[in-house]
């Protein structure tokens, strides 16, 4: 568990390899690490955001933490209202945003993708969970930050998304994968015709929200998904669970991964085709 | 209640700390390079460079069953040689069942736990997580040795001359990989029991149970038993066994059926039909035969491989708890539905030990279910309640955790009952056996798996648990004639079938009476044919009937067995008199008089009676 393992003096060893340029734009990788993060934060080089509820975000949160519930992007999920968002948290272009939840990095992962889709590349996900930041004793604060106003532009990036049309013609396209996130059971109850199941429950391990890359690439792998393949994510309702697959897909090293951000629950209620099965009673196996 | 009041623990003299029970060692059934061997071949099989008939083999002798209907799922098998499990183990499941499964894990019958709806693509990655914690799939399925049986009262059951557990496991890690069964004409089981009363010694290919005789170790051995479509009862090869002949009987039986099995006939290839064409006698006098051969030829190197030394605890476990006087907790005692929870449950899930003041606690399982959250939750209770520090899992689909301390039974409950997993009910009527049936099995032809959980269900909701008169009866229910659910030793046994009232089908299960497990074993008879939904109606019209016409202080599981014998008094002498009382009850009406009776459980959609080819015999 390499995360346990972080000791509170290893910043110090950290800061020397962080290096940030002179324009103060330091590039994140896809995951962010919780010793880099802890540097970004002490040389304010970051903008740290918690996607949690408004309350749980006022009792306690990562030091210099802005606060952006998912619900108050999902309100407005117009790319004019996510720009708008990233101003009002004083985020600039280049700058580095970091972001975390509660909730398996998913609901992290969902305004993750929002960001980069409406030009904010430079995003990245915490490795872990705030319970999991505060179960190993890093620093947390009670203080509402807020950030002066910044400009950011707009610059969509049309290939990291799709919507149902796109899904409905890249389904019957064999170099087009649908993944659907998930679980098992749903999946098996009804999905969109030729997807295959990556259930969100094999992404994380350990505390970690995702497990290593080597692992995800495997997972695809043996899917028979090549890992050049273009990818659709999709989940139950909003994005959120395949939010994080798309980010799983990326840190394997696929390229050319997209979000059905409006998922599932929009393909029904457009009554557009599904696969079921029908023919044995799965649900009865479970416990819960 | 007393119970308080009749323990007394000794407080002067270093009472026993609970604590953390070390973490045992690894038991090493798995190998690293199977999962990635599987992994290969599934590609392998996937580019068409392996045909379907070599990969089926494969799979089935690496413990992979194709779910039902679905050849991209399977039904992942880990074999639990004894049944005994770790925490560390049930942890392991716990993860894998989430990331790859449903996130609950099934207690088979035969003490494997299964995990269902596992991505033919994702079983390496399950193979390879439960190396990690010391388990194996391997030759869970297939026609090999299966997953060696242990009754989990071994060791503590008050009337076993010694512990087979270790002679079990011995067996297990001798036969797992061995080449001389690799190959056999059909699947091969053995079951060791700890007395007369427990375990399923005459239903198994090989059954064991423990004897001394003059003190030298040894087993009573019966031959040819099982369940299925046809069962038979096994035979008693000779009255005693001696421990160093245990190991060239197994071989000289595994060898003879080898080499006369049936390979031709699928469905008459166990060897249980071997033994009955050929004839008992005939059987017995070539196994002895065999015997002395293997005995004569058989390696030194080849039988050292058999250690039961190495099978045997490492720290020895207390013979007796630091406690005076223990009193055994509500089993003398009457309890109601109004009775507090806990000592509901105290009386129909705790049993006391040989060992004095230690306990043995089972967790009901709801048709043997058990989600990913609450294994972790009873994972640390077992280490910090069980000074033996495991647990074993039971052919009654439930869990039973040994060596609890009278005083920590109490925390125990609180523990387990805060995740769901104190249910009362495991030792009574209430516990229905239920296989997976059409939830994942090919073969199934209704949902007994769903049925096993409505009678539990509603059992205890009436409180069936607390009427002592039922507790030694057993509902046992099977989605098809395969005996998986072990209906044949049940007190009223189920298995399903398609009956067909015009042009309209309905699920229906054949009900049996009077079977019963131990070294008295007997099948059941079949009665007669009960809609799937009339099946809870009819246990309890038979319990009213009871109620009325048994005699003084007889149970409902004397009074069947007196019925089947035809010697019952009053109105229900026979089983004629039976089915005329349940006619009514178990009448199918015409679908538009009762659409319901056409539906089976689980299901909305109208019964259709679908099955797969089975993989038993591949």
């Amino acid at each position: 568990m390499t995360i346990e393992n972080t000791s509170i003096s290893k910043i110090d060893t950290k800061e020397d390899i962080i290096k940030i340029d002179e324009n103060h734009n330091f590039q994140l990788p896809i995951i962010c690490d919780v010793d880099t993060l802890r540097v970004l934060i002490k040389k304010e080089e970051v903008r740290v955001v918690d996607v949690r509820k408004t309350e749980e975000y006022k009792q306690e949160h990562i030091p210099s933490a802005v606060s952006l519930p998912l619900s108050q992007l999902l309100e407005k999920d117009t790319p004019y209202a996510i720009i708008d968002i990233l101003q009002n948290l004083g985020v600039s272009d280049k700058m580095p945003v970091v972001i975390y939840d509660d909730t398996l990095g998913a609901l992290a992962a969902r305004v993750a993708w929002s960001f980069q889709y409406v030009g904010h590349e430079n995003t990245a996900l915490l490795e872990v969970t705030f319970t999991h930041w505060k179960n190993v004793g890093l620093e947390t604060e009670t203080k509402i930050n807020s950030f002066p106003t910044k400009r950011h532009s707009l610059n969509i990036n049309p290939r990291i998304h799709a919507d149902a049309s796109y899904v409905e013609v890249a389904k019957e396209q064999p170099n087009k994968i649908l993944v659907d996130s998930r679980e098992r059971l749903n999946f098996l109850t009804e999905h969109i015709p030729n997807a295959k199941n990556i259930p969100y429950t094999m992404l994380g391990s350990n505390g970690s929200i995702l497990r290593r890359p080597e692992e995800i690439k495997r997972y695809v792998e043996n899917r028979g998904i090549p890992l050049d393949a273009e990818v659709i994510a999709y989940c139950g309702s909003v994005g959120t669970l395949s939010g994080l697959t798309y980010f799983a897909l990326k840190s394997a090293g696929m390229k050319n991964v997209r979000l059905y951000s409006k998922s599932f629950r929009e393909w029904k209620s457009l009554g557009k085709p599904k696969e079921e099965f029908k023919d044995a009673n799965y649900w009865d196996l479970s416990a819960d | 209640m007393q119970l308080n009041n009749n323990v007394k623990t000794a407080g002067n003299s270093n009472p026993i700390q609970k604590g953390i029970s070390r973490p045992k060692p690894n038991p090493k059934w798995g190998r690293e390079e199977e999962g990635e061997i599987f992994a290969q071949n599934v590609k392998r099989f996937r580019q068409k460079k392996l045909s379907e008939d070599d990969f089926r083999r494969f799979r089935l002798q690496h413990g992979a069953y194709s779910s039902r209907l679905q050849m991209n799922y399977s039904m992942v098998r880990i074999k639990v040689p004894s049944g005994e499990i770790s925490p560390e183990q049930l942890e392991k499941i716990a993860s894998l069942s989430e990331a790859f499964s449903i996130g609950s894990a099934h207690v088979s019958t035969r003490q494997n736990i299964q995990l269902h709806w596992v991505q033919l693509e994702d079983v390496s990655e399950v193979m390879t997580g439960l190396v990690e914690a010391g388990l194996t799939t391997r030759e869970a399925c297939g026609n090999t040795v299966r997953n060696v049986m242990c009754s989990h009262f071994a060791g503590v059951c008050p009337d076993e001359k010694f512990d087979s557990t270790p002679y079990a496991k011995a067996i297990a890690r001798f036969f797992i990989r061995n080449p001389m069964c690799q190959n056999l004409p059909r699947k091969f089981k053995i079951n060791f029991a700890c007395c007369s009363n427990h375990g399923l010694a005459r239903i198994a290919d090989i059954g064991l149970i423990p004897e001394i005789k003059d003190e030298t170790r040894g087993f009573k051995i019966y031959l040819g038993g099982g369940l299925g479509a046809a069962s038979f009862i096994g035979h008693l090869l000779e009255d005693f066994t001696p421990e160093n002949k245990i190991l060239p009987t197994c071989m000289a039986t595994i060898r003879l059926f080898d080499r006369h099995g049936n390979r031709e006939n699928m469905a008459r290839n166990r060897m249980r039909y071997l033994v009955h064409e050929m004839g008992w006698e005939k059987f017995q006098k070539l196994v002895i035969k065999e015997r002395s051969i293997v005995e004569m030829t058989t390696a030194s190197y080849t039988t050292k491989l058999f250690n039961v030394k190495a099978e045997e605890e490492m720290t020895p476990l207390p013979k007796a708890a630091n406690t005076k006087l223990v009193k055994l907790p509500m089993l003398n005692e009457r309890v109601t539905l109004e009775s507090p929870a806990y000592e509901r449950w105290l009386h129909s899930n705790v049993v006391p030990q040989k060992q004095d003041g230690y306990f043995t606690v089972f967790v009901t399982l709801a048709a043997g279910d058990i989600a990913a959250n609450q294994l972790r939750i009873l994972a640390d209770a077992i280490r910090e309640f069980s000074t033996e520090g495991t647990a074993r899992n039971t052919p009654q689909q439930n869990l039973a955790i040994r060596y609890i301390k009278s005083d920590d039974l109490h925390d125990f409950y609180n523990r387990i009952a805060s995740i769901g997993l104190a249910n009362p009910g495991a030792l009574t009527i209430a516990s229905a056996v239920g296989c997976s049936g059409t939830t994942s099995c090919n073969l199934a032809i209704t949902n007994s798996h769903r049925l096993a959980k409505e009678v539990e269900y509603k059992f205890l909701e009436l409180g069936l648990d607390t009427d002592d008169d039922l507790r030694d009866s057993t509902i046992k229910i099977s989605g098809c004639p395969n005996s998986c659910g072990q209906h044949e030793i049940a007190t009223i046994g189920f298995f399903g079938g398609a009956s067909r009232i015009g042009t309209t089908m309905a699920p229906t299960y054949t009900m049996l009476f009077g079977g019963s497990a131990g070294e008295q074993s007997e099948l059941g008879k079949a009665i007669m044919r009960v809609p799937a939904k009339r099946v809870i109606d009819t246990i309890r019209k038979i319990i009213e009937i009871y109620k009325q016409e048994r005699s003084d202080s007889e149970t409902l599981n004397q009074w069947i067995n007196k019925i089947v014998r035809g010697d019952g008094t009053g109105k229900i002498r026979n089983i004629e008199n039976m089915k005329a009382m349940l006619t009514p009850v178990i009448q199918l009406l015409p679908e538009e008089q009762d659409p319901e009776l056409y539906r089976d459980y689980g299901n909305g959609v109208k019964f259709s009676a679908k099955t797969a080819k089975g993989e038993c015999a591949a």
